[in-house]
């Protein structure tokens, strides 16, 4: 048997790793692959990076696959645990990797008061609409009506719409896109590690498994044939009425704006603090 | 002039969290992160004014879960990390105890206890987190934590404990109280040559970090600190002596839990510490943090009245000074518990002491309250009629 390796993984993924942990036509590689070329394009090094994650499919992007420092945390708190590692280390970008169950439910008040603080972190949040890893239960992601096997009659809750929430929660850059959209969001990845702030990349991903059964959207095809139809440029959307926009994905950048970031504030403040007087 | 702003060296007339405040940056500390909660918000205020000054950073978070965790991160960014809270924190942060010790990050959590259980009476102390600390996070493992009985122990012990950390890459707790907390008394700082400062091993670059033990090691594996091209792979899913995960090998799952416990265990004489003040006496106090103040008052006025009363007292709760009850119980008839709580150590104390003496607890005579030594005495005097 020959085993062929993407260049990617030659560059940047642990050698002694062989294999992935995702299912068969889950989304996951597609983001995976929009990260490492946004890491390329940009020429930086894996050791310009800290990568942090949380619990679920998607915390298994970075750890342990990519070869630099990566800290693989306990459910809903990887914001956390960077926010110490950001300013303990200014200097390199830290990067949190994990799916939308893990940054918005259980850990979702890290989420927005990150945001808040408007510390230098990107986040790519993977939203596939459900728990993945546990056998697909409802989602704060999860479309209402969907049958799930912990909403098996239909879910009556109302969904999360992520991103402008993160954008009134003070983010500084914040863009959504799907796997349809891999040029998309590894340009949006690539301004959300430039960006001096709190940078959200919401990347909408296909769980043809458990999603994709749940919804009977079925196959990974299907899904992002789903993906391709349904989504609308931000700027076409505002012209759109609410039951024009029903069932439809809003992609495109939510917000790009400038304020003071705090990890570069605490390098100011402690050079002030101590230096010769 | 530069500012020395690290070691106030000098004599102090302060509260016990000032003092906590002035060992943590006496010891080295440049990052903290803290939810306000009473009796410990004055260790964060502090923190806040004096880490920027000493060169650290704080961080006031949006929950104790959050800060826990931040400090974690922090101290994986190489910082000298601590948090500080009070029971209902402690209660938050269980989860990340356990994060901290399978991942053997090196973190000071300092405890003022407070009143409960559940929210309980905020300002009034009790030492109702002894158990918690050592038991409270789910699986298997062992803590350190030490038990100060004044606003200089405070001092003294969270040096100690950011000392401990940092040699055994292992969280540690100062067990403190609102009372000691809050209780103002003379500070001695000493010169910033005289304090002995342990800092962590650093791991070295390796190819992968297959051919490098960043844990798992009895006697303290370097650690892959980030930052540094060493490419740490961290998880506290069950890992291997690499730190890559494996769930399915059973002896690296036995190594798993038994390594971190071992590392402690291993070097327990180097951490355990107990006060010992017996000679002559049939009858031990036994106690630990506050409560000592008045089981010396109380063994005091017995040996007044020509009574042979001595203290054991325990500096470190955790891990469990098992050898040295086990040894002062066989020296004595009587062993009497005090503590400020219905009795958390006890159960430890008289497993260890109760094949060869009597052993029995006594609780303030109000809870919330401090032993009055009297009713100490008084209670002695029941014990041997």
């Amino acid at each position: 048997m020959t085993i062929s390796a993407h260049p990617l993984k030659e560059k940047y993924a642990r050698s002694h790793i062989k294999r992935t942990t995702t299912c068969p036509g889950c989304g996951i590689g597609t983001v995976s692959q929009a990260i490492l070329r946004a890491i390329d394009e940009l020429g930086l090094n894996m050791d310009d990076f800290v990568f942090v994650s949380g619990i679920g499919c998607s915390a298994w992007i970075p750890s342990p696959f990519y070869n630099a420092d990566t800290l693989h945390t306990t459910h809903g708190r990887p914001i956390a645990f960077a926010t110490g590692v950001k300013l303990g280390l200014p200097d390199k970008h830290v990067m949190v990797v994990s799916g939308d169950g893990d940054l918005t439910a259980i850990g979702g008040n890290h989420l927005i008061h990150a945001a808040r603080r408007n510390i230098n972190l990107t986040v790519v949040l993977v939203n596939n609409g459900i728990y993945g890893m546990t056998g697909g239960q409802t989602a704060p992601t999860t479309p209402r009506g969907i049958k799930t096997i912990t909403s098996p009659y239909g879910v009556m809750e109302h969904d999360f719409d992520i991103s402008p929430m993160v954008v009134a929660a003070g983010a500084v850059y914040v863009a959504r896109w799907t796997t349809y959209h891999p040029r998309q969001m590894t340009r949006s990845i690539k301004k959300g590690i430039q960006k001096k702030g709190f940078a959200l990349i919401e990347a909408i991903s296909q769980c043809p498994v458990q999603y994709g059964r749940a919804s009977k959207l079925g196959s990974a095809v299907d899904m992002l044939t789903y993906f391709k139809e349904s989504s609308i440029r931000l700027a076409k959307a505002r012209e759109m009425d609410e039951a024009q926009l029903q069932g439809k994905i809003i992609v495109g950048e939510f917000c790009d704006r400038e304020k003071a970031e705090l990890s570069e504030q605490w390098v100011r403040l402690r050079c002030e603090m101590t230096e010769d007087k | 002039m530069q500012r020395n702003r690290k070691v106030l060296t000098g004599t102090h007339f302060e509260m016990g969290n000032w003092a906590c405040t002035e060992g943590a940056i006496a010891a080295g500390c440049n990052f903290a992160a803290g939810y306000p909660i009473t009796p410990a918000s004055e260790v964060a205020n502090f923190l806040a004014a004096r880490l920027p000054e000493a060169g650290g950073t704080f961080l006031q978070t949006e929950d104790e879960i959050s800060a826990i965790c931040a400090a974690i991160g922090a101290s994986w960014a190489g910082c000298k990390a601590m948090t500080v809270t009070s029971g209902p924190g402690i209660s938050l942060m269980q989860e990340s105890i356990g994060f901290a010790v399978a991942t053997e990050t090196p973190l000071v959590i300092v405890d003022v206890q407070r009143f409960g259980p559940s929210t309980g009476v905020p300002s009034v102390g009790l030492a109702g987190d002894i158990v918690q600390v050592a038991r409270g996070s789910h699986g298997d493992y062992q803590i350190i934590a030490l038990c100060p009985e004044s606003p200089q122990e405070m001092f003294d012990m969270t040096i100690r404990a950011f000392n401990l950390a940092e040699t055994y890459r292992v969280p540690v707790f100062v067990m403190a109280d609102g009372f000691i907390g809050h209780m103002r008394e003379q500070i001695v700082v000493p010169a910033e040559d005289r304090i002995e400062i342990k800092n962590r091993k650093i791991a070295q670059p390796a190819a992968t970090v297959l051919e490098r033990q960043d844990f798992q090691d009895i006697n303290v594996a370097p650690m892959p600190v980030f930052g540094r091209g060493l490419k740490a792979h961290v998880t506290s899913s069950c890992h291997d002596e690499h730190g890559m995960r494996n769930l399915s090998d059973p002896e690296v799952m036995h190594r798993y839990t038994m390594r971190p416990i071992e590392k402690i265990l291993e070097h327990r004489a180097e951490i355990v510490r107990v006060e010992e003040n017996c000679e002559g006496a049939n009858i031990v106090l036994v106690s630990c943090g506050t409560v000592s103040r008045s089981a010396r008052a109380a063994a005091q006025l017995a040996q007044n009245e020509g009574l042979r009363v001595g203290t054991l007292r325990l500096l470190t709760a955790w891990p469990f000074a098992d050898l040295e009850v086990r040894a002062e119980a066989e020296k004595v008839d009587y062993m009497l518990v005090l503590e400020n709580n219905t009795g958390q150590l006890y159960p430890y104390i008289k497993a260890e002491a109760a094949h060869a003496c009597r052993v029995s607890f006594l609780g303030p005579q109000i809870l919330g309250q401090i032993h009055d030594p009297k009713y100490i005495l008084d209670h002695i005097k029941e014990l041997i009629q």
